[in-house]
């Protein structure tokens, strides 16, 4: 941890700080940060406070310099008293990150000699050391938010946290945009209740709307409340550049094949370089790429999440001890973890989302004061413009989070469950403790009783399970659970994260022999979706090897080794996470203002004003619609810019609609930036002659009627469906050893959406499923604000051929690769059901 | 609200695949029952009646249509075929009190069913004894002509044999892309039919359970699509 500070820093006067800190500021020769005193001087007057600071800004000490000066102040309990339980509750989104601060907070606990205990507790953490934790507590517990809802389940939690006075939640800007973010809401809105006294530390990256924040840190009992907030002016201005490169951009895809020469100098140059990519699939092409032309032999490492456990250890080992040159990784390594020396950051493909950008950079040079170095290297022409519109916001120090959803209903659930293991409650009691969770706040009262019910005994309107209820209400009208084994299965099924069914990779020497052969190490884990459409002899890359894929058998996928250098299966390699809404703007913004595209590569800029004058460049509200016709096709391309997601629901929409004008669609394809779609009859013309409007074709209705069909008959609901069911305790999570396969839990999964959709639409799961779709796989919200803002202003160009900005967008068309993104393969998935019989014909 | 199960009407439209089998014409309906024209029997496998319930017990909360909705898809076949006889081959219900569970609804449901035809339950695994209080007659197994009705496939059975159990399913590979689908299994001696309750799962005609019961050089998987069923040859066939 550093706490290094300047001497220009206000010393500590008027603050109260015990003698072994003042002395253990003295010995280092440092000062107490302003922030760090001023966070104690807030919780000693009782305030809870978002804490808002640069990587390196000494935050976690900051965090913990409270609990620390508190229980040094406590002293060690008196002999012959009852030791007190748990202090302080540090609360971080990785297990990895709870382990780390446990290494970096024990250092100046023992040069200091201070009488603390601190331990962890994951979900590595062996049973015995668990039981021992209960009976004999840490005083300052490092933890993750399923670990804090298994413990509030427990029948003891009320006396396990009778002492506890803070709480530190790390990385908190991550953590409150998902389901696990809910999740802990509801935990800390149950801790809220259990220890009034309680003072909230949060620790954030900088974003964009910290209010959110703070009101998730305090209860909200008349609404709006808010923690306190203290922020840290960032450090030394990162030197970021975009990789100019002298080779020619790509007008598409996603591989930045390209600029391997120039990344591969880059990492010569430097001691350390981390190489942040989007997906798995380009960390293993990239890594490829770089061995192919590695002649100095430089020590260049790959890691992902779903290589071996013991296999990405090694690596980070050998990463901490500066042993290796250049690591080439995906977002596992994303949040705050301390790497060895690392002096460069090299960013392959679009940022997507300047905040994201900001955290990766955040990690050379773990030092506030020294500049953190990074090159951005895009992978096509709008990646360029991207990647200057979020080197410009990083510049501004504007991040984005995506905005805190409404708290989700199978979560609820799930917490319900929890809090009925722990002690009975009554109704009126839990939902004023949960609306005082921010996601909760505007929870109806009718909508929680429904989830009672659910947790009762399914929630359906035709009650036939009473008998056989999980939780039945008392003559006192307390909620309990029916029989102890339920806590049991509630703590097997607890959390919020549904894995996608992954097979092991497994080596074997023997080819064509199908999976029936003896099977060497494992490599790694891999999704199942991706194999399943494999034959045998296929080649795919995985693990940096090319692999022949030769069986499945049970839960491995077994492999041997391919002698040919080239995977025969592509593997899509397009971004996994939308752009966002901010980064969206700016590359609009950055479109329509001439001035700016001096900033761009000279190739990148030539090919805008080319755009300009052959068809036209949309102001930053404006929606640009060109049509033109191409070999026996007629095509309509759009470009509004706003991320993969929505635009592959725009463009259902939108077939739809052509389809009903007639118009015979044939097909279409969605990328980041635009979406183009091609039909049997000349869209332009028909527009020209007001047989379809643009305004008619775009209109914000689409999200009604149109959206709804669609739902009807989309795949994507099912896939959302079972997460939620999961979640929500209706279908058992898998457990290693005794688990059924994905496969069937995915069948009766489906059978029962279809069944529950049928008989009982308005179901509390189906309404979670809707609103997890709508925000997630659809990005409805998105679309919705787009339609609106285009109202009026779509610009219709018709032209006689191909413009340069639809280039790109057409080079997509046939060339993504089924085993695409979630939500790409689902789409397709949809559509192959009945295809391919029918197109293989009656008798194959 | 377009209906995600099938309706009664789009269940009935579906195209019949004619097999000849046992030198009898046999009719697989996409919908997953056989009707053997010559005896004019209608065979079902594997409903699993009130599954949802026996699922309840134990404290998962399945949604408690699947009896009703099940029956409504099997009365629809009914009124399709006109049968003299339906014979349910076989875990017809889900566990041994599946039967006295059964609500009004599903009782008077059955009954229309059985009204004016012989209805037989062939025993299973899942209900090994006769069904409490429901019309019909209940058998182990039961002979038309050459053809034995039982519910475990039996490959020591040298005749035509027609049963359940296994819950066939089929997956094919194309384009890139997988479609796995409840099918009949047939060699044209020995014929398994899908499970017909809409709560139940399949296994992978590729799977082990499934070795030694056919002539694989005259085996087919009849996949049910949409609204028609295709016949797949063994070649094709991908384990999951």
């Amino acid at each position: 941890m550093s706490i290094a500070t300047s001497p220009s820093n206000p010393s500590s006067d008027g603050i109260d700080l015990p003698v072994p800190f003042l002395d253990w500021f003295i010995s280092k020769g440092w000062q107490p940060r302003a922030h760090q005193l001023e966070l104690l001087t807030k919780a000693d007057a009782g305030r809870s406070s978002l804490l808002i600071a640069p990587t390196g800004a000494g935050k976690t000490l900051a965090g913990f310099l409270p609990s620390l000066v508190d229980l040094t102040r406590r002293g060690s309990p008196q002999p012959g008293t009852k030791k007190p339980g748990v202090h302080t509750l540090y609360i971080s989104p990785l297990k990895a990150l709870a382990v780390d601060i446990h290494r970096n907070l024990s250092t100046p606990v023992e040069e200091m000699a201070l009488p603390v205990m601190i331990e962890t507790r994951t979900g590595d953490t062996p049973q015995s050391r668990r039981q021992r934790q209960k009976l004999n507590p840490p005083d300052i517990l490092l933890t993750t938010p399923e670990q804090l809802a298994l413990l509030l389940s427990h029948k003891d939690a009320e006396r396990f946290f009778a002492d506890l006075r803070y709480v530190v939640l790390d990385e908190l800007h991550s953590l409150v945009t998902s389901k696990r973010g809910h999740l802990l809401a509801l935990g800390l809105a149950r801790l809220h209740r259990l220890c009034p006294r309680l003072r909230v530390t949060g620790l954030s990256a900088t974003v964009a709307e910290p209010d959110m924040l703070r009101q998730w840190l305090v209860p909200q009992r008349d609404g709006g409340e808010m923690a306190d907030i203290i922020t840290v002016a960032g450090g030394a201005k990162p030197d970021i550049t975009i990789l100019k490169s002298k080779e020619r951009v790509p007008w598409s895809g996603h591989s930045a094949r390209y600029s391997m020469p120039e990344v591969y100098e880059a990492i010569r140059r430097h001691k350390t370089t981390l190489l942040f990519v989007n997906t798995r699939s380009q960390s293993e092409m990239l890594f490829q790429e770089l061995w192919r032309i590695n002649e100095d032999n430089l020590p260049i490492a790959l890691h992902h999440g779903s290589l071996d456990v013991s296999q990405r250890r090694k690596v980070e080992h050998a990463m901490q001890n500066n042993a290796l040159r250049a690591i080439v990784a995906t977002s596992t390594l994303d949040l705050g973890i301390d790497w060895g020396d690392v002096d460069l950051v090299i960013h392959v493909g679009s940022p997507k989302g300047a905040s994201r950008l900001a955290q990766r950079i955040g990690r050379a040079n773990h030092r506030m004061d020294e500049a953190s170095k990074a090159i951005l290297v895009p992978a096509n022409r709008f990646e360029v413009m991207e990647c200057q519109a979020a080197l410009d916001a990083n510049y501004l120090g504007a991040q984005d989070t995506p905005p805190l959803a409404e708290g989700a209903l199978d979560v609820l659930c799930q917490h319900i469950l929890g809090t009925a293991c722990a002690e009975p409650f009554r109704s009126d009691d839990l939902y004023a403790e949960i609306v005082t969770a921010a996601p909760y706040a505007n929870l109806p009262r009718e909508t929680f009783d429904r989830a009672v019910q659910f947790v009762a005994h399914g929630g359906y309107a035709l009650q036939s399970y009473e008998r056989y209820a999980r939780i039945r209400q008392t003559s006192e009208g307390t909620w309990r659970i029916s029989h102890p084994s339920i806590a049991q299965q509630y703590r097997l099924n607890a959390g919020t994260i549904v894995e996608a069914a992954m097979l092991n990779i497994r080596m074997t020497r023997h080819r064509d022999k199908g999976a029936a052969v003896r099977a060497g190490p494992t490599l790694g884990k891999i999704e199942e979706g991706f194999v399943e459409a494999l034959a045998p002899g296929d080649t795919f890359l995985f693990a940096g090897k090319v692999l022949r894929f030769e069986g499945i058998r049970e839960s491995d996928c077994i492999v041997s080794k391919a002698s040919d250098l080239n995977a025969k299966v592509p593997v899509y390699a397009g971004g996994k996470f939308p752009t966002t809404t901010y980064l969206s703007e700016q590359v609009r913004k950055m479109l329509s203002d001439r001035k700016s595209w001096s900033r761009l590569p000279a190739q990148v800029s030539d090919w805008l004003h080319i755009q300009k004058r052959k068809s036209a460049v949309p102001g930053p509200r404006d929606l640009l619609v060109e049509t033109f016709p191409r070999g026996a096709r007629y095509y309509l391309v759009a470009y509004p810019f706003e991320g993969r997601l929505a635009h592959q629901t725009l463009c259902m929409l939108l077939t739809r609609r052509l389809e009903r004008a007639k118009a015979r669609p044939l097909g279409f394809v969605a990328s980041d930036y635009a979406v183009a779609i091609w039909g049997l009859r000349d869209m332009g013309a028909m527009l020209r002659s007001g047989e379809i409007t643009l305004d008619g074709l775009f209109d914000q209705d689409m999200l009604g009627d149109d959206l709804e069909s669609w739902l009807d008959e989309s795949f994507l609901l099912k896939r959302t469906f079972r997460n939620c069911a999961v979640i929500a305790g209706l279908i058992e999570k898998r457990h290693p050893g005794k688990e059924k396969s994905g496969r069937q839990v995915t069948v009766s999964a489906d059978l029962i959406y279809d069944v529950l959709r049928t008989h009982e639409p308005d179901h509390i799961l189906l309404q979670a499923t809707r609103t997890d779709a709508r925000t997630g796989l659809l990005d409805i919200g998105r679309l919705n604000d787009m339609l609106s803002r285009i109202r009026g202003r779509i610009m219709h160009k018709d032209l006689e051929g191909i413009s340069p900005l639809a280039v790109p967008v057409m080079l997509e068309i046939g060339k993504e690769s089924v085993h695409g993104g979630d939500a790409s393969e689902a789409l397709m998935a949809e559509a192959a059901n009945d295809l391919v019989l029918e197109a293989l014909g009656k008798d194959i | 609200m377009r209906a995600a199960l099938k309706t009664v009407d789009q269940v009935t439209a579906g195209e019949a695949l004619a097999l000849s089998f046992d030198d009898a014409e046999v009719l697989l309906d996409p919908a997953g029952v056989a009707y053997f024209v010559e005896h004019r029997i209608l065979a079902v496998s594997d409903l699993h009646l009130e599954k949802g319930s026996s699922y309840a017990r134990r404290r998962v909360y399945l949604p408690p249509y699947d009896t009703a909705a099940t029956l409504a898809r099997l009365a629809a076949m009914v009124a399709k075929y006109d049968p003299a006889t339906i014979i349910s081959l076989g875990d017809g219900f889900h566990d041994k009190d599946a039967s006295a569970r059964l609500g009004h609804e599903a009782r008077d449901a059955i009954a229309a069913i059985a009204a004016r035809r012989e209805l037989i339950w062939v025993t299973g695994n899942h209900d090994p004894l006769p069904p409490a209080n429901v019309p019909g007659d209940s058998v182990e197994m039961l002979a038309f002509g050459r053809t034995v009705f039982r519910h475990i496939p039996d490959a020591s059975e040298f005749g035509h044999e027609v049963c359940g159990h296994l819950h066939p399913c089929a997956r094919i590979v194309g384009g890139g892309r997988s479609v796995r689908r409840p099918c009949f299994a047939s060699d044209g001696i020995r014929l398994i039919m899908p499970s017909f309750g809409v709560f139940t799962g399949g296994l992978n005609v590729c799977d082990d359970e499934f070795a030694g019961l056919f002539e694989m050089s005259r085996f087919r998987a009849y996949m049910l699509g949409k609204d028609r069923v295709f016949a797949v040859g063994a070649r094709k066939l991908h384990g999951d």
